[in-house]
């Protein structure tokens, strides 16, 4: 074993000299999330308008959404086109068993864990042995199937889905607060998986998924924990909304909503935690902010992220393949 | 002892015949070169081993454990690794995470110690972090290892790809023409890097064409022809082997 001596020696000095420029530094630096979270809150200390705090909630929500999607679609490199669809199933079960049984919100929240599992695995399971633009079609198909379940359901309520479900507090201002708190956990969580032993493995699929099978990663399996990983983070952000606008129906999880979640995070940057947050916020509150263009706002919103697509196409704020020095 | 058994290993793709009762063996800590012209059936040989072929017969065996029917994971679990004719690096991935990838096995790790970043998540990431600088500096890499793997060297991404299959802790190796569009100085070191692995224990099943670092570095020598073994002995025998010479090194101008 001492041939192990033989090897030359220091080589790690010559990769520790890495030139940095000072903008890459502030956005490396871990206090950049918190300081985005302090903002977040004191935002209604600004403008605690019903007005303001709707939108602001709404952007929270989307921004776990869109953090959920991003280990599915950034870390392991399944598009998936039927996010929206997490999103109706963890809405639903929170709904139906609030309303049926008078429960508080937040006692559904272990049900709706244990459902979006199982909604994971039967999506997942049959779906993820397939590669790229099959799996795409696939989960289209599957996110159309669960709108359209829901359409049709007595116990989802039909057309007209559910109404009267509980808040999870009574004021918009600490409902505010409340979605944020859980959101940054769940951004931190999904931050956190990426740099554990599984994200790696989900980034060693993406990368390549016959050398990451050679290296031991049983690539099926890893691609089903993101998409349960990606299905609890769905179904919980669905929860929130389910508290937040108090009545749910089929038209909330269109193609379309999957299709803004997607857009956040590509806008964000695939696979960067930051860059997703940022883009979930843009693709949220640009709209709101552009009202005073009336009629052409969404043609303003259109144009700008063509713009930013083409300018940046690896996104706003790219995950970067260079690591920091610990 | 025996390591790896193949014995009448058989592989075809619809009529064609690309393995065709092929047998061998690898004894631990040996160096064995698995040699032939284009198409002989070598890297066939190695998918079958590694899970990525499923035989149509024979069988192969890892100290008595039939590795048939078993996915690649598995074969790579029972202490197996491998290298890829063409380079299959993680090309976005820093290099140092490239190598991480080879701890994934033995890496002991849930979710949970990841979500709320215990005691064991810091130590855990810190002892496949050290585990991969040292199968780097074994390597001998030179170039920056915390960007990504793609900005390397062809030559310096071949050593993290075999620092990333050293990292998992194989009994056997196999090397699918390492040295391959290496330069002269680049090919003594990969001979020199060869020796070593095997210095640490680890047997070595090599794939290569280039005869000068074939016959300089291997124990016994395997020579397939249409998927077919045709000698199978010592460097200095399998030279002498009118079958051979007939074959392969007749036809060669490195011969």
């Amino acid at each position: 074993m001492n041939e192990t001596t033989k090897a030359p020696e220091a080589p790690r000095k010559i990769g520790a000299q890495r030139p940095q420029t000072r903008l890459s530094k502030l956005f490396d630096n871990r206090w950049v999330g918190l300081v985005g979270l302090l903002i977040a809150l004191l935002v209604p200390f600004v403008n605690a308008s019903n007005y303001t705090m709707s939108i602001m909630t709404t952007a929270a929500v989307f921004v776990m959404l869109a953090s959920g999607l991003n280990i599915v679609v950034g870390f392991t490199g399944l598009l998936d086109l039927g996010y929206a669809a997490f999103f109706a199933v963890g809405a639903y079960t929170s709904g139906i068993l609030a309303t049926r049984f008078d429960l508080p919100l937040v006692a559904t929240v272990p049900a709706v864990i244990v459902v979006t599992v199982i909604a994971g695995v039967i999506i997942g399971a049959p779906t993820l042995r397939l590669r790229s633009d099959y799996l795409a079609i696939v989960t289209l198909g599957f996110g159309e199937i669960i709108r359209i379940t829901a359409n049709n359901l007595p116990v989802t309520g039909g057309p007209s889905g559910i109404y009267g479900i509980p808040g999870l507090t009574d004021s918009p201002v600490s409902l505010y607060f409340v979605t944020v708190v859980i959101v940054a956990i769940a951004v931190i969580g999904a931050s956190r998986l990426g740099r554990s032993r599984l994200g790696r493995a989900m980034r060693f699929v993406r990368e390549d998924e016959d050398a990451a099978e050679a290296t031991g990663v049983h690539t099926y399996r890893v691609k089903l924990a993101a998409y349960i990983a990606g299905a609890v983070w769905g179904g919980l952000a669905g929860v929130l909304f389910a508290g937040q606008v108090s009545a749910i129906s089929p038209n909330s999880f269109t193609f379309l909503y999957s299709a803004t979640v997607l857009m956040a995070v590509v806008l964000g940057g695939m696979g960067s935690v930051p860059g997703v947050v940022l883009g979930a916020i843009i693709i949220s509150l640009l709209p709101e902010l552009l009202r005073d263009a009336a009629d052409y706002r969404f043609f303003i919103f259109g144009v700008l992220l063509i713009i930013v697509m083409i300018v940046r196409p690896q996104g706003l704020w790219p995950a970067r393949s260079k690591e920091a020095l610990k | 002892m025996t390591l790896l058994q193949v014995s009448e290993l058989r592989l075809t793709f619809g009529g064609l015949v690309a393995i065709d009762g092929l047998s061998f063996s690898v004894n631990e800590a040996e160096i064995v070169s698995v040699i032939g012209p284009n198409g002989a059936g070598k890297t066939s040989a190695f998918n079958c081993v590694t899970g990525f072929y499923k035989p149509t017969g024979g069988t192969i065996t890892f100290e008595g454990t039939s590795l048939l029917g078993m996915r690649p994971s598995a074969v790579a679990g029972v202490g197996i690794s491998r290298t890829f004719q063409n380079l299959r690096l993680f090309g976005e991935l820093s290099v140092l995470d490239n190598v991480r990838a080879g701890s994934h096995l033995w890496l002991k790790q849930s979710v949970f110690d990841a979500l709320l970043h215990t005691p064991r998540y810091r130590r855990s990431e810190r002892e496949c972090t050290d585990e991969a600088n040292h199968w780097l500096d074994f390597v001998g890499l030179r170039g920056d290892r915390y960007s990504a793997a793609r900005n390397l060297p062809y030559g310096e991404q071949r050593r993290v790809e075999i620092a990333r299959a050293l990292a998992r802790k194989p009994r056997l190796l196999l090397l699918d023409e390492p040295a391959a569009g290496l330069n002269h100085t680049e090919k003594a070191e990969m001979l020199d890097l060869i020796r070593r692995i095997r210095d640490l224990g680890i047997a070595i099943v090599l794939i290569e064409h280039d005869m000068g670092l074939v016959m300089q570095v291997s124990e016994r020598i395997v020579v397939l022809n249409f998927g077919k073994e045709i000698a199978d002995g010592r460097p200095e025998e399998v030279r002498r082997d009118p079958a051979v010479i007939e074959a392969y090194l007749g036809s060669d101008a490195h011969a």
